[in-house]
């Protein structure tokens, strides 16, 4: 297999001593993961373990309570609002619901990011676009129906495509392959890996199915009570001998 | 825990509620003339508010005219006094019943919509997609659907008017024979242009209300579907709530100006 360019000198995302609590209760505690530029990686943990909250972060829909969080060389909670939303523009987000607009068909869905933030487009050079990034996930035949129309799976992708219209450097996926068969699920591995190829993104790969984090993840963290216990490759840290870390292996492989 | 809060946690949170509802208004004027404008949304959304409560409206306003002529027409003829049931229901269809009519089906109707469509938006992290994608989403659902809802309205309190006076017209037609000019001169001779301006400060106010509070409701629904239907239903309860006490403080007001 052709292995994707990591460039190790240069980090994409980089989280230092991070924590967040709501209302007294630590979720996140002290987290510190760099993302190389070009690289996957997955991040394993349980449902409720902070996942999500950690990856809005990263996008500044939340802000942290302790730490920094920079991206592309800047600081994403000191930065105005102008360049937060230039910093933005070259963040994909892939969310855990799909989040696809629910009054807009697909190709209004695709539509709608270009045209809102790209001016003097001609409709034309919208609807280039919106095919161009429809064909690269498969779903070109759904360009006119509404996302009540499309499978779990189908969302998914969609919502992957509505991130490449805009030409990411960095993707943020959460969970992409919850809830769907073990069939789907590697549709969605591979077009993340395929991403990963074409478009030269860095990416953060939330998950807590093991194969995905093996397939599209470079390296593997694991965030377990709100810290990450271990990042390396994926045999290095299921090679560990840390009870929890055994127990999740455990656990993902009886299901 | 417990050393947390102020005074009580539901009299804190009652408090924070209040702080955080002028917060979003504070934030919507500050948002409202900053560009960009999205016209074509404004006009969507105006569009829609019109046609969803249009046939409810029309309904609505009818029957009061026919139903309030009815029941005045007994007390103007104790004194003999029916030639001023003209004017007596226009005073009442326009200055009252017209633009609370309007508003408190607009309250069911639009403030719902729009509380359960921003709060699935919301629960369903559509709204963050938005932000993530550099619109702003506050700007994008919220001013749009707050201006569109203080331009239907009084459009619809208007109309709602017209549509009782029509239906005031056929109750008194059916008694004696007046033509509907006379009626409507009538109808028109005692109001002055106070009670006009009055009646469109009221509309304003309202349909302002019913759209920023629907947002408002959406805008922070939470607990998934459930937060969606409470969105939606909190937001007529408050919006009919603020429009009664809106005609109150306003009726109030005009009253100090008539001599
Ligand atoms: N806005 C918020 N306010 C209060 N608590 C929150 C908020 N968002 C998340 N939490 C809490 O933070 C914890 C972690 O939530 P998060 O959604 O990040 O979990 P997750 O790891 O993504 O789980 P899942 O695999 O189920 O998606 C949960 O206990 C949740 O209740
Ligand atoms: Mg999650």
């Amino acid at each position: 297999m052709e292995q994707p360019e990591i460039n190790k000198k240069e980090v994409a995302i980089s989280i230092k001593n991070l924590s967040k609590s709501f209302g007294g209760l630590n979720i996140l505690k002290d987290i510190n993961l760099e993302v190389y530029k070009g690289e996957n990686v997955a991040l394993l943990g349980k449902s409720g373990s902070g996942k999500s909250v950690l990856i809005k972060l990263i996008a500044a829909l939340l802000k942290p309570t302790n730490g920094e969080i920079t991206v592309l060389g800047q600081n994403v909670n000191q930065i105005n609002n102008v360049e937060l939303n230039k910093l933005r523009l070259k963040i994909g987000f892939s969310f855990q619901s799909s989040a696809l607009y629910d009054s807009m068909n697909i190709y209004e869905n695709l539509a709608f990011p270009l045209k809102m933030n790209v001016k003097n487009l001609s409709t034309n050079d919208v609807k280039l676009a919106v095919e161009e990034a429809l064909t690269e996930v498969g779903l070109i035949d759904k360009i006119k129906q509404m996302p009540s129309d499309l499978s779990g799976g189908q969302r998914k992708r969609i919502g992957i495509a509505r991130t490449l219209i805009m030409k990411p450097e960095i993707m943020l996926y959460d969970e992409p392959t919850s809830g769907l068969d073990p069939i789907t699920s590697q549709e969605i591995n591979n077009l993340i890996i395929d991403v990963q190829k074409k478009y030269k993104t860095s990416a953060i790969i939330i998950t807590h199915d093991l194969t995905c984090a093996r397939n599209t993840g470079n390296r593997t963290a694991v965030l377990i009570e709100g810290k990450i216990l271990k990042a390396g490759t994926f045999d290095e840290v299921f090679d560990s001998e840390n009870e929890q870390i055994k127990s999740f292996y455990n656990y993902n492989f009886i299901q | 825990m417990n050393s947390n809060y102020l005074i009580s946690k539901n009299i804190d949170d009652y408090f924070i509620g209040i702080n955080n509802a002028f917060k979003f208004v504070r934030k919507f004027f500050k948002e409202l003339f900053k560009p960009p404008f999205y016209i074509k949304e404004i006009v969507i959304q105006t569009y829609e508010i019109g046609v969803k409560s249009l046939l409810l409206i029309t309904l609505t306003g009818f029957i009061v005219g026919i139903v309030f002529t009815k029941q005045s027409r007994p007390s103007l003829e104790e004194f003999g006094a029916t030639s001023w049931l003209p004017s007596l229901i226009g005073i009442a269809v326009v200055r009252a019943l017209g633009p609370l009519v309007t508003a408190l089906i607009c309250a069911g109707k639009v403030g719902s919509s729009i509380g359960a469509e921003i709060g699935s938006m919301k629960v369903t992290e559509q709204i963050e997609a938005m932000e993530v994608s550099a619109i702003n989403p506050f700007k994008y659902l919220v001013v749009t659907r707050v201006i569109a809802s203080t331009i239907a309205i009084p459009i619809l309190a208007m109309y709602c008017s017209f549509v009782g006076l029509i239906g005031s017209y056929i109750n008194i037609h059916s008694m004696e024979a007046t033509s509907i000019l006379v009626f409507y001169k009538r109808a028109f001779s005692s109001l002055t242009f106070l009670d006009i301006i009055t009646s469109i400060v009221k509309c304003v106010s309202y349909g302002f209300t019913i759209g920023i509070v629907g947002s408002y409701k959406g805008f922070n629904a939470s607990q998934g579907t459930r937060g969606v239907g409470k969105a939606a239903n909190t937001a007529v309860v408050v919006a009919m709530f603020l429009i009664f006490l809106e005609e109150m403080l306003i009726v109030q007001v005009a009253n100090w100006f008539r001599i």
